[in-house]
């Protein structure tokens, strides 16, 4: 029995040795395990350990501003209160939205269209539920927070256009980038991030974007962010300014001066080739595009008979009308075939083979030299002149003077509007036929298929002031004004030239003369010199004449007659030029009415006063060589 | 029958004189390094975790320490009683208990809400000691003698994993069959019924156990697999660990603890945190503690008389060791995610008192290991 006992006592602590054994190299394990995690592998688990931590958020630049010549705002940033929703913290990102549906208005569709832009994105991208809050709803949902995992307030910048019809044409918009777009640069999908879709906005998107920062910060496991380490990020490099040679308040005259009426204006400094004013109306509100304009808003502007969207300014093209009548004298003088005093008689028409070509004066002109054919802008003379010259040398001056031609301002085209000078080779390409003497007497009074923009003419205006090649920029002038190479015109036939378009506004009998006298014709003590136009649309016929049809104003809107006129001032020392075309306004003698307005504007805000460099020398002589 | 000895100390001085008190202050400082991680738990504050575990602590200790006066005859005496008893909670369990954290392991009796499957750790090993105590050495590897005990593993097995905690079951079987084996049962039965075990486990692996149970031992064998399901816990848990290095990111400077990529770190991943934030040398320390605890119950057991009080010192070490085990090769990402608290540390009032509970016992026999009751003593025989 003791014996028994002893051997009982001896197996168990055999098997108690045993047992400890296994125990002892159990621990072992453990601790050749923790050597192998802690120090073997410490370097791997410590990445893997900061790669947890820490987080970078990219942080989007702030865009550049545009800005008048004299620095004020045309484009630029306001706060906006935004919401966001982020997939990987909300759960379900339905019923998150449903829950944010108590403190906002959310319809159906639009948690809709969140939850395909939900989809799209990928977990841990917030995606943009609502923007531009007020601030009284901002702050209700930041109060019940913590009701709304995975929504997540956010103060961004959004675009803003402080003049939004002003400028619409020049600024264009922002929004964000097409999706296709997107793939290249993870700052196109940051929500919120916009970039320029059209105009300066478009044209200077390298400039103003600015490059994206990263902010580290550091996580907690739910993706929270509990810390932001910015002495480790790189901080996000805004975009620039871009000033542009509007001048803010001149524009305004010009929309106030084109009112409601379909049209567009261009105001030029003639010595820099900077653009003053370009104007085009009906405009439309940018801002809404930044936002995202909806499609029936879009539907509206798009489809407006009065083409909202489109910048008639610079791709607008009419026929040129009377306007061509300056360049018309000018050719005929530099090329010999008439003298100015020579007279030629207007009696309402002029017959060429069997076709009667009218004078718009029915009645005519009478005996008329260049000066009082300009100034009465007298088909009859300029037929004629058209025809001693003949089209070669008539479209040479055309062209030389920006028709035809295409003036890359600073502005993204959607197509090239370089309008159409037409000439023999166009006419055999396009209809296979020969120019006819008809066809020059045509395209001499500015009409058949000549085409030119608003931009063009204010060129010509320009070039004709001047005697020089002026060019047209949306770009600042820094420095010394560039020197426009001479047009190579005699300086005699030039001023007779000017003194004609001087003729047409400040002499009685010109055809601008009546309705600018009664606003006074003096702008600012100096004086201005322009020439009309009427383009014509639809040709009142010979039955419709006998019906008693014979006001434009009798005529429904599309089918009456473009207005429009040039002029530049001061007369002595050239300075500004300004082309004001009225779509269907009628006459050029009612495009004079905006076009001094907004002459005058520019001459009182005379930029001498910031620039004396730039004034001294307009006042050189208006003509060399 | 042998002649009935009893040399233990007598008197209440004597006995406190016997108490090892080393191993006291062993398990007191491993105490005191469950509350202060549970104070980096929260960041550097007391509440709500660090000032209960010191409070259970030091209640626990002195407990323990009363325990240990206790002679083996009024342990012996409730062993089956206890038993029965903690039976009778599981079923209850089982009709009225709470679920918590998606298994029903709780039940409120009043205000104190307990664990039953704890008291059964105790439990089972009193009944199972007192069985083979009485038992004589020659029928241990009898039929008789071994489907009692065998059934007596088994019940409280099985009602626990339909709880469902795998992780307890698991520990209580591997505590019963220690002390089967070291009760003395033949090599020859040992073998035989470990093929037996392990074509039987076999078939419980495919059949006995929930979708979720099977799926975690699975997970096990591969967590890089699954990152943000089920291993993910157990990456997270190696990356602070390995990311600890040699000597840790510094006291609450754990990065991983305290953003939140732990999981439960208050309890079952409180070793990953440790390990994090003192490095390889922190877990080294506290496994070492751990080690002389258990190289003491050891040394307690061999120098004891009684088949009962070695039956239950190594019941109870077992159990003990098993906690460890498992607690820290689970964190380490060598076993899988069981949820098992590393005593003494872990934040949870049940397991305290368990583990203090049994410690007591290891005490109490070492202050009468030379007391040797009879067979079939009761206790008020």
């Amino acid at each position: 029995m003791r014996r028994d006992k002893q051997e009982a006592q001896a197996q168990f602590n055999r098997r108690s040795l045993l047992l400890s054994g296994l125990g002892a190299g159990a621990f072992a394990a453990l601790g050749a395990r923790m050597y192998g995690l802690q120090v073997l592998e410490q370097d791997a688990y410590r990445l893997l350990s900061e790669q947890n931590q820490f987080n970078f958020r990219l942080q989007p630049p702030a865009r550049g501003r545009l800005l008048d010549r004299f620095g004020e705002p045309l484009a630029e940033n306001r706060e906006s209160y935004r919401l966001m929703i982020v997939r990987d913290q909300a759960g379900d990102p339905r019923a998150a939205l449903e829950r944010l549906s108590r403190y906002m208005p959310l319809s159906e569709t639009r948690i809709d269209r969140i939850l395909r832009a939900v989809a799209r994105t990928s977990r841990f991208t917030p995606v943009t539920v609502a923007e531009d809050l007020d601030w009284e709803t901002f702050a209700r949902i930041n109060l019940h927070l913590p009701d709304l995992p995975g929504i997540t307030p956010d103060v961004g910048e959004v675009r803003t256009y402080p003049r939004p019809y002003d400028f619409a044409h020049v600024t264009g918009y922002v929004q964000a980038a097409p999706p296709e777009a997107a793939n290249d640069d993870p700052l196109l999908l940051h929500p919120g991030f916009r970039i320029g879709r059209t105009g300066a906005e478009l044209q200077h998107e390298d400039e103003l974007r600015g490059s994206a920062g990263q902010l580290k910060v550091e996580v907690n496991a739910t993706g929270r962010v509990m810390r932001e380490i910015p002495e480790q990020s790189i901080p996000s490099v805004p975009g620039r300014d871009v000033t542009l040679t509007l001048d803010a308040r001149a524009q305004r005259t010009a929309m106030e001066a084109l009112g409601d009426q379909s049209g567009a204006a261009i105001g030029l400094d003639v010595i820099t080739g900077e653009i003053l004013v370009l104007a085009s109306t009906p405009s439309f509100d940018p801002n809404a595009f930044v936002l995202g304009i909806g499609q029936d808003a879009f539907a509206s502007l798009n489809n407006n008979p009065y083409r909202p969207l489109f910048n008639k300014a610079t791709t607008g093209l009419y026929a040129p009308a009377s306007t061509v009548k300056v360049m018309s004298s000018l050719a005929a003088l530099e090329h010999g075939v008439v003298d100015p005093e020579e007279t030629i008689y207007c009696g309402g028409h002029t017959r060429l083979g069997n076709r009667d070509f009218h004078c718009w004066r029915r009645q005519g002109h009478g005996r008329v030299n260049m000066h009082e054919a300009v100034k009465g802008s007298c088909d009859v003379y300029f037929y004629e002149m058209a025809n001693r010259l003949g089209i070669e040398r008539y479209n040479e001056m055309l062209e030389s003077c920006g028709l035809g031609q295409f003036f890359d301002i600073g502005l993204p085209y959607p197509r090239r509007a370089e309008g159409l000078v037409p000439g023999p080779a166009w006419k055999r390409a396009r209809r296979n036929e020969p120019w006819t003497t008809g066809d020059t007497f045509n395209v001499g009074i500015g009409q058949g298929a000549l085409l030119s923009s608003p931009l063009q003419l204010a060129v010509m205006t320009a070039r004709i002031a001047t005697g020089r090649r002026v060019i047209p920029t949306l770009s600042p002038v820094s420095g010394a004004p560039p020197e426009f190479e001479s047009m190579g015109w005699t300086a005699e036939h030039l001023s007779e030239v000017n003194r004609a378009m001087s003729g047409v506004v400040n002499e009685p009998g010109g055809s601008a003369y009546w309705p600018l006298q009664t606003r006074g014709i003096d702008l600012e003590g100096i004086q201005m010199a322009g020439k009309t136009g009427t383009s014509q649309v639809y040709s009142i016929s010979a039955e419709e004449r006998a019906a008693g049809l014979r006001d434009q104003e009798d005529l429904p809107w599309r089918l009456r007659n473009h207005g429009l006129f040039v002029c530049y001032a001061p007369v002595a020392a050239p300075r500004y030029a300004v082309t004001v075309v009225l779509e269907h306004g009628i006459g050029g003698t009612r495009a004079a009415v905006p076009a001094q307005a907004i002459l005058r504007d520019l001459v009182r805000r005379d930029p001498s006063n910031t620039r004396p460099d730039m004034y001294a020398s307009a006042a050189r002589p208006v003509t060399e060589g | 029958m042998g002649v009935f000895t009893q040399s233990a100390p007598r008197g209440f001085r004597g006995k406190l004189f016997e108490i090892n008190w080393a191993f006291v202050l062993l398990i007191l400082l491993v105490g005191l390094i469950g509350v202060g991680m549970l104070y980096s738990v929260e960041g550097g504050a007391w509440n709500p975790y660090a000032s209960r575990h010191a409070l259970r602590l030091g209640v626990g200790l002195i407990a323990m320490v009363v325990i240990a006066l206790f002679p083996p005859r009024f342990w012996m005496g409730i062993a089956y009683p206890a038993f029965l008893g903690a039976l009778v909670l599981l079923i209850g369990v089982e009709l009225i208990g709470t679920t918590a954290m998606g298994a029903q392991r709780w039940i409120d009796i009043g205000p104190i809400r307990m664990q039953p499957s704890e008291i059964m750790k105790i439990a089972l090993v009193l009944a199972l000691a007192r069985y083979y105590h009485d038992l004589p050495e020659e029928k241990v590897s009898s039929l008789g003698g071994l489907i009692i005990p065998a059934l007596m593993i088994a019940v409280p097995m099985g009602l626990i994993i339909k709880q469902p905690d795998l992780g307890t079951s698991l520990l209580l079987a591997a505590t019963g069959v220690v002390i089967v084996f070291l009760a003395g049962l033949s090599w020859k039965v040992i073998i035989g019924s470990g093929v037996l075990g392990g074509i039987a486990g076999g078939f419980f692996f495919q059949y006995g156990l929930q979708d979720y149970q099977r799926r975690r031992i699975m997970t096990f064998l591969n967590p890089e697999e699954d990152p943000m399901g089920a291993g993910y816990h157990i990456l997270q848990s190696k990356i602070a660990l390995g990311s600890g290095g040699m000597t840790g990111k510094g006291y609450m400077e754990g990065t991983q603890a305290h953003l939140n990529f732990l999981p439960e770190k208050q309890t079952d991943f409180i070793f990953t945190m440790l390990g994090e934030e003192f490095g390889f040398i922190g877990g080294l320390v506290v496994l070492s503690l751990y080690a002389l605890i258990l190289a003491n119950c050891i040394m307690i057991a061999t120098s004891c008389r009684s088949v009962f009080l070695r039956l239950v010192v190594m019941g109870v070490a077992t159990t003990f060791s098993l906690y460890v085990f498992i607690n820290v090769g689970m964190v380490m990402g060598m076993l899988p995610v069981v949820g098992v608290p590393l005593p003494m540390i872990s934040y949870g009032g049940t397991v305290m008192m368990t583990v203090l509970i049994g410690l007591g016992l290891i005490l109490g026999a070492h202050v009468h290991r030379d007391t040797e009751p009879p067979k079939g003593a009761g206790l008020f025989g």
